[in-house]
């Protein structure tokens, strides 16, 4: 075979499927430290672990939540933390019918010679990681990869150097029993037009399969997590339709379909601008031989962490918040969402920061 | 002034910064065909929506007439219209090559790949006719050939089962008996003209009989002629073999990217191209190694048209099925076409419209039973499987004729009893039974050549 059989070719292969149940998506709740940090302190709220926990427990125990969930993405510290009466909340995830996921990557740094274009580190003993988080409940990991658009870029040194890391690592986690998520993230800085974002994805892409074909990796047991398709932050916004035409055009050209779903980054869209995105796609009719889902991070918790605020009498206001993004984005994968959502303050808001790293 | 330009909003920002307090009404121009036709575009400035630049410069002028005497917020009146004309091909912005017969190829190519129909591969050069001509006993010269050629584009009924008919560049300008242009009586029965454009492999220095094709001097011109003479579709040959080390990577490079080249040159001149990177199946290898090579050269082959901006919608594939090696046991229809659509799906984009297999020395009724059983496969399948059969569909037609006029109506049925069964194969519907002995006749030749 092309690609590499590991023992855990079923399972990654049914888990990959799971992952994409229509109705279902991610939660990216995989914050580093650092970022974290900075989501804490917009509603002025202390770093310490004892509110990181507590903010994940609130996300994690939201009534109703779970049901529109396949999967959550962890940090390290997550994944070994309890909620307040002492449950892990790997369990708390696994009961709720959720695949608990690691993000595995440990950031990015520059390439020598470029204009600011980076290539992401975490392979040394990525292995020896992986088995360690299979055993603590993970069946699922993610590792972003970033590109940008400029005059000049991406490069195809950064086109490349990217697409290999994204494989390495890639055939590493299905050696160990975790789905890879593979991400290879355009950000939407800059003045450019929607068509040059097309262009670039499906080039970025093209590159990313032809580095999994050359690594081995088993499709049927991986997610794709792109960018949709949009403007540049700098320029005027289209309408879901557009955003959803040239986003399914893109994947139609690049991604095989023995990947069994993919699921959207949010990268900076307001809570309701992600979810109308991928309704309109999941609207759209054409070939997709692929689940079309979300792996929302901001655009999931933004209304969410402003309604805490960070107090424990806001717990069930926030959590009530947090449900009415799921269930929308639930809708979303269906084309069912009506735009109806109750908004919760900020849910219009744009998360767009310039330039953006986590 | 008016300005036609495909890349409007980025221009607009552009217009704004320099002119201040400029007013721009905005007229949207979509396609049918590029773009589903569906969009709408919600700008509070628009004036109207239309289909063509044609249209839309027809508006301006009747606007400039009327509307602009009352104009919407945001739009000035003005006496007279001054029409500019950007260039209209956004190559610079699509990773594919939108050029002018973008909607074309894209309809083409769909209409090839319709289910029910395919392809026949009539395209033998002189060289191969001549060997299948000696089979039967004829001899080689152009008016046993032209005879050929009728007596399979005039079988009552099967055109409708064909989609396209590839030709030699001979056949292309060949007329029937009673003076009519095969192109004609193709076109009339809703077969498009398709046409051979390669000039053959030659052997790759420094390696263990791997080759490349030939063929790039004047394509582009080539294909111009054929397209004037009525040829949409074109094909092109690239070669790989299985060996101890063989495809090598430099195969599987030069033959990818003389294939995206080729592709995009066709493009260029109207021609939606066939590409068919064939996998020989000579060997002892299993069905596995088939797999992986197979998996292996879609890869690289579907890397190099994304780097060469070929438009994905307005092509085909033709591939080999993935089977065992001549040289070992045959299997199941059902694990050839396990092993061949679990290939597919992890290399070649929803974006192709069709796949046309190449039958590659199997029988006729091998190469029915295989396809039969890969459109009966239960499992999510984004391309239409149809065939691009030569021998597997001419074999019996050619014994039975055997070169003699008065076998010609039983030749005819002969074809038209294989088009039939292929056309069920496509729809998962083949019953079996019609399989004559002739059909059952294995095809394969080693190290074939054509």
């Amino acid at each position: 075979m092309s690609c590499f059989i590991s023992k855990y070719a079923d399972e990654l292969a049914k888990n990959a499927a799971y992952i994409g149940t229509p109705g279902k998506g991610i939660l990216a709740a995989d914050e580093s430290t650092g970022t974290i940090g900075k989501r804490l302190s917009s509603i002025n709220v202390e770093n310490i672990e004892e509110n990181r926990r507590a903010l994940r427990e609130l996300l994690f125990t939201a009534p109703g939540a779970l049901q529109y969930l396949s999967g959550v993405i962890l940090f390290e510290e997550t994944l070994y933390q309890k909620t307040a009466s002492g449950k892990p909340f790997v369990d708390v995830l696994k009961e709720g019918g959720v695949l608990p996921g690691i993000k595995v990557d440990k950031g990015t740094v520059e390439l020598n010679g470029t204009n600011g274009e980076t290539f992401t580190q975490g392979l040394d003993g990525l292995a020896q990681r992986c088995q360690k988080y299979y055993d603590a409940g993970a069946r699922f990991a993610k590792w972003r990869a970033v590109l940008k658009i400029g005059p000049n870029e991406p490069s195809e040194l950064a086109i490349q150097e990217n697409a290999n890391g994204l494989a390495m690592y890639a055939a590493i986690c299905q050696q160990c029993g975790l789905v890879p998520i593979v991400e290879p993230e355009i950000l939407v800085d800059g003045p450019h037009d929607i068509k040059k974002c097309a262009e670039v994805t499906e080039r970025v892409l093209a590159a990313c399969y032809k580095s999994l074909n050359d690594h081995h990796v088993m499709l049927e047991g991986t997610l794709l997590k792109p960018n949709m398709v949009t403007p540049g932050s700098d320029s005027p916004k289209v309408a879901p339709e557009v955003i959803a035409e040239y986003t399914v055009r893109a994947l139609q050209r690049t991604v095989p379909a023995a990947v069994p779903a993919i699921v959207f980054l949010s990268g900076g869209q307001s809570e309701e601008e992600a979810t109308l995105n991928l309704n309109a796609m999941n609207k759209l009719q054409t070939k997709k031989p692929w689940s079309l889902s979300f792996s929302f991070g901001r655009a999931l918790q933004q209304s969410t962490l402003k309604a805490w605020a960070g107090k424990e009498e806001n717990l069930k206001k926030a959590q009530d918040a947090l449900l009415v993004r799921c269930k929308a984005n639930s809708e979303a994968t269906l084309g069912t969402y009506k735009g109806d959502a109750n908004l919760g303050e900020g849910a219009a808001e744009s998360l767009h920061v310039k330039d953006y790293k986590y | 002034m008016i300005v036609n330009s495909v890349n409007g909003e980025s221009m607009e920002n552009a217009l704004r910064a320099c002119c201040k307090g400029i007013k721009i009404g905005k007229i949207l121009i979509h396609r049918e065909g590029e773009d589903n036709g569906q969009q709408i575009f919600q700008n509070q400035s628009m004036l109207r929506q239309c289909r063509a630049v044609a249209e839309a410069e027809a508006i301006v002028k009747d606007v400039a007439e009327t509307e602009l005497h009352s104009p919407p917020t945001g739009v000035c009146s003005f006496g007279f219209a001054h029409i500019i004309h950007l260039s209209s091909s956004p190559t610079l912005t699509m990773s594919a090559f939108v050029g002018k017969y973008a909607e074309e190829l894209i309809k083409n190519a769909k209409y090839i790949a319709t289910p029910g129909k395919g392809i026949l591969a009539a395209d033998e050069s002189t060289g191969t006719i001549g060997k299948r001509l000696s089979s039967i006993s004829v001899e080689n010269i152009e008016s046993n050939r032209q005879a050929l050629r009728q007596l399979l584009f005039t079988s009552p009924n099967a055109l409708s089962y064909l989609s396209g008919v590839i030709l030699f560049e001979e056949t292309l300008y060949q007329k029937t008996s009673d003076g009519k242009p095969f192109v004609e009586v193709l076109e009339e029965n809703n077969v498009i003209p398709g046409i051979k454009v390669d000039k053959g492999t030659v052997e790759i220095a420094g390696t263990n009989g791997e080759t490349t094709t030939q063929g790039f001097d004047s394509l582009g011109a080539r294909c111009q002629q054929y397209y004037k003479a009525g040829a949409r579709f074109a094909k092109w040959r690239s070669v790989l073999k299985i060996g101890p080390n063989e495809p090598s990577e430099l195969s599987i490079q030069q033959n990818a990217q003389g294939l995206a080249r080729y592709a995009i040159i066709c493009q260029e001149n109207g021609l939606v191209p066939i590409v068919e990177p064939e996998v020989l199946t000579d060997g002892p290898h299993d069905i596995q190694k088939c797999a992986a090579v197979t998996e292996t050269v879609l890869a690289a082959v579907y890397k190099a048209l994304n780097e060469h901006h070929v438009l994905l919608e307005g092509t085909l594939l033709k591939p080999n099925m993935v089977t065992p090696g001549s040289d070992s046991p045959k299997v199941a229809p059902e694990l050839v076409a396990q092993y061949t659509v679990t290939a597919l799906r992890r290399t070649v984009p929803p974006a192709v419209p069709g796949i046309v297999f190449l039958s590659g020395g199997q029988s006729e009724e091998e190469a029915t039973l295989n396809l039969d059983a890969m459109n009966k496969l239960e499992v999510l399948k984004p391309w239409t499987l149809s065939f691009s059969f030569g021998r597997a569909l001419q074999q019996s037609t050619l014994k039975t004729w055997g070169g003699k006029k008065e076998n010609v109506g039983k030749a005819q049925e002969a074809f038209l009893s294989r088009c039939k069964a292929n056309s069920e194969a496509t729809l998962g519907k083949y019953g079996g039974g019609s399989a004559g002995g002739l059909a059952s006749e294995s095809l394969f030749v080693k190290g074939y050549k054509y």
